[in-house]
C-alpha cells in the first residue's frame, strides 16, 4: 500500500487537512474513503474522529451471551440426562446448580463475542504493512492518501501542506 | 518505555531469587509426582490444606487487577491510569497460578484433562453439581477475561514500540500490534470492547471468588456451611487484592524507576480503598464469628475454641493484628498514608490474608464432628517449598512481564493528559491558509 501523508501538530489542523481533502477528493480522482488519519490517542473533540459507522459490538455482546447460556443449558442437563448421576438427593437436572454454569458460560459468551467483534470490525490482525510513522508516538496526528493517484501526488503534498503539516511524506 | 530496555542489576537479582524459588518448587513438584502426593502433610481427615490454602490466596490475589482496574474504567477514574495495567497483569498471573495448584492436587495432574467435560470414550461425565466444576467454569472465564482485558489497551503500545524500534524488537512488536493503525475507527473499537469487558467482568469477578467460598460452604464441615462465605470471601478477596497491587506498585515505582507515574496520591487513593475493605473484612469476620458462637452448636463451638482460644489461637490474633489493629490506624491517619505506610500495611495484610484462608481450610478439618475422626496437620518440606515456588513464579512472571511490555499504559496516559502538543485552538478551522508550519518533504518506505 502507498501513501501520501502529513504530520500535524494539533487536531484542529489534521481536521483541516481532512477537510481539504474531502473537498478536493473528486478534482483529485480519489475516494473520500483512501483518506487515513492516525493518531497515537483517541482524539475526541474532532468530527474526523467520529465515527460514522454505529457499531453493533453492544448488540452481538447480548447475542453471545444468550449462545453461551443456551449452550450451557444443553451441555449441562442433555449430559446429566445421558449419564445419570444421582448426588446427595439432588434431582438429575438441578436447576440451582446448573444455573451456575449457565451464569458464567453466558458471560464467557458475551466476553468471546466482544473480542470477536472487535477483531473483525477493526480488521485486526492484518497481515499488511500499517500505515504509521515514529512521529505520531510524539503527539503527532497523521493524514494522508493512501494509493493515491500518480497525477494528482503534487497537488496532495500542496493541499496537506496548506492545512499547517510539519512535514509531508510518502510511503511504498 | 526506557525500562524496557535498560536493565540494572537489581533487576538480574530479583529475577535470580525469584527463579531459584521456581525451580524450588519445580524440584519439589517432580519429587511430588515421583513419590506421590503421601509425600504431603495430608491425612485423614485434614485432605486440604497449604494447597487449598494457597489457591484460594492466589484467586484472591487476582481480584486486585481486572475488578479494580474495571470499576475505575467505568467509574471515569482518571487516577487510574498509571496503575490498571500493573493491576491487570497481576490479576492474569495469579490467576494462572491459582489454577495449577489443584491441577497439582489431583496427584496425578496430566489426567486434568478429566474436568474438561466433552464426550469421551470413558464415559465418565464431570458431575456438574460439584463446586469443583463451578470452579472449573468459573476460572476458564475470569482467566479469558482476564487476559483480554489486559490484551486489549496494550494493542497500541506494542504499535507504538513497532514504530520506534528495530532489530527483533520491531519484529516481536509488529507481531504482537496485530497490525494495529490508530485510526478513529480502531480506537472506537477499542474503547467501545473495553467499556462492554469492564461491565462484564465486574460480575464474573465477584462470582470468581464467590463460587471458591462455595468449595467450602456447600459442605456440612463445621463453620464452613455458611451463607455469607460468598461475600466473605470477595471481600477478603479484594482486600488481599489490594494490598498486593500497592505492594507491585512500589517494587515497580522503585525498580523501573517510575517515580513520575507512580505518585504518592495513587498510593494515597489506594489506602483508603485499603481501609475501608479492611473494616469491612472486620465486618465479615466479627459477623461469622458471631453467628457460629450464638448459635452454640456443639460441633461449629469446637472449631471455634479450636481457632480463638487453643492450637490456632496464636495465627487467629496474628491474622486480626496484621488485617486490623496495623492497617487501621496507619491508613485512617493522612500523614501515616504515605507511600511507605501503605506498603507497610499492605505487607502485614498479605500475611494475614494467607493466615485467614489457612485459618478457613485446617482446622475446621482438624475437628470435624466425632472426636475419634479428629486428626492434626503439619505441612511437610514439599508443601512449604511448592509454595515458596508459587510465590516465586509470581515475581518472576512479573518482572519478565515489566521487561517486554510497558507497565504504564503510554497512551492511556497521554490521552489523560494534556499533551503539550496540542493546543485549545478552534477545531474546524475555516481558512485551510492559515497556518504557515516549517515544511519538511520526506520519503520513507
Amino acid at each position: 500500500m502507498s501513501a501520501i501523508y502529513a504530520l500535524y501538530t494539533t487536531p484542529a489542523a489534521a481536521q483541516r487537512a481532512v477537510n481539504a481533502l474531502r473537498a478536493s477528493s473528486s478534482a483529485l480522482h480519489f475516494d473520500a474513503e483512501q483518506i487515513v488519519v492516525v493518531s497515537q490517542e483517541p482524539v475526541e473533540e474532532c468530527e474526523f474522529a467520529e465515527d460514522r459507522h454505529k457499531t453493533p459490538m453492544f448488540l452481538l455482546a447480548v447475542i453471545g451471551g444468550l449462545l453461551g447460556a443456551v449452550t450451557a443449558y444443553f451441555l449441562t442437563s442433555l449430559t446429566q440426562r445421558s449419564y445419570p448421576l444421582p448426588t446427595g438427593g439432588m434431582p438429575l437436572v438441578p436447576p440451582w446448580t446448573d444455573g451456575i454454569i449457565v451464569y458464567e458460560m453466558t458471560m464467557l459468551g458475551a466476553i468471546l463475542a466482544t473480542l470477536a467483534t472487535l477483531l473483525v470490525s477493526a480488521h485486526l490482525p492484518t497481515f499488511r504493512k500499517p500505515l504509521s510513522d515514529p512521529e505520531i508516538w510524539t503527539g503527532k496526528i497523521l493524514v494522508g492518501v493512501t494509493d493515491p493517484p500518480q497525477d494528482s501526488r503534487r497537488e496532495l503534498e500542496t493541499r496537506l501542506r496548506q492545512a499547517g503539516a510539519t512535514a509531508v511524506k510518502s510511503s511504498s | 518505555m526506557a525500562p524496557l530496555f535498560h536493565t540494572n542489576a537489581a533487576y538480574w537479582i530479583a529475577v535470580a531469587l525469584s527463579g531459584s524459588l521456581v525451580l524450588a518448587g519445580a524440584c519439589a513438584f517432580l519429587y511430588q509426582i515421583y513419590h506421590g502426593i503421601g509425600v504431603w502433610g495430608l491425612n485423614s481427615p485434614v485432605f486440604w490444606a497449604f494447597d487449598i490454602t494457597n489457591f484460594v490466596f492466589w484467586i484472591g490475589i487476582s481480584h486486585a487487577g481486572t475488578l479494580i482496574s474495571a470499576i475505575l474504567r467505568l467509574a471515569n477514574a482518571t487516577w487510574r491510569r498509571p496503575v490498571t495495567r500493573c493491576a491487570e497483569a497481576i490479576t492474569v498471573f495469579a490467576l494462572s497460578i491459582g489454577a495449577i495448584i489443584p491441577l497439582c492436587h489431583t496427584g496425578r495432574p496430566w489426567l486434568g484433562y478429566y474436568l474438561i467435560p466433552y464426550p469421551s470414550e470413558r464415559h465418565i461425565w464431570p458431575n456438574f453439581r460439584s463446586p469443583l466444576l463451578w470452579d472449573f467454569f468459573a476460572i476458564l472465564t475470569y482467566l479469558t477475561g482476564s487476559v483480554s482485558f489486559l490484551y486489549l489497551p496494550i494493542i497500541p503500545d506494542f504499535a507504538s514500540l513497532r514504530d520506534t524500534t528495530s532489530g527483533w524488537r520491531k519484529r516481536f512488536y509488529g507481531t504482537l500490534s496485530l497490525g494495529w493503525e490508530g485510526t478513529p475507527h480502531q480506537w472506537h473499537r477499542l474503547e467501545t470492547a473495553m467499556q462492554i469487558m469492564a461491565i462484564v467482568i465486574i460480575p464474573v469477578a465477584v462470582s470468581v471468588h464467590t463460587i471458591v467460598s462455595w468449595d467450602f460452604a456447600m459442605t456440612l464441615v463445621p463453620m464452613w456451611h455458611s451463607s455469607i462465605f460468598g461475600p466473605y470471601f470477595v471481600v477478603g478477596a479484594i482486600f488481599s487484592g489490594i494490598a498486593a497491587l500497592i505492594l507491585a506498585m512500589a517494587l515497580l515505582r522503585k525498580s523501573l524507576h517510575l517515580e513520575e507515574y507512580l505518585r504518592p496520591l495513587h498510593f494515597q487513593n489506594l489506602g483508603k480503598l485499603l481501609l475501608t475493605m479492611s473494616l469491612l473484612w472486620f465486618y465479615f469476620t466479627f459477623a461469622e464469628r458471631l453467628t457460629t458462637w450464638y448459635g452454640n452448636s456443639n460441633s461449629d463451638m469446637v472449631v471455634f475454641w479450636s481457632s480463638i482460644r487453643q492450637n490456632f489461637a496464636p495465627f487467629f490474633w496474628i491474622m486480626v493484628v496484621c488485617n486490623f489493629i496495623i492497617p487501621v490506624p496507619i491508613l485512617a491517619i493522612k500523614r501515616l498514608r504515605t507511600i511507605t505506610g501503605t506498603v507497610i500495611a499492605s505487607i502485614t495484610i498479605v500475611i494475614g490474608m494467607w493466615i485467614e484462608r489457612f485459618l478457613i481450610v485446617v482446622p475446621s478439618l482438624e475437628r470435624k464432628f466425632l472426636p475419634y475422626s479428629w486428626g492434626t496437620y503439619r505441612p511437610t518440606w514439599v508443601e512449604d517449598t511448592l509454595m515458596a515456588g508459587s510465590f516465586g513464579m509470581m515475581a518472576l512472571l512479573y518482572l519478565l512481564f515489566s521487561k517486554f511490555v510497558p507497565m504504564i499504559s503510554i497512551w492511556e496516559l497521554k490521552a489523560g493528559e494534556t499533551h503539550p502538543l496540542i493546543s485549545h485552538e478552534p477545531v474546524v478551522a475555516a481558512d485551510p491558509l492559515a497556518d504557515e508550519t516549517p515544511l519538511t518533504t520526506e520519503t520513507s518506505s
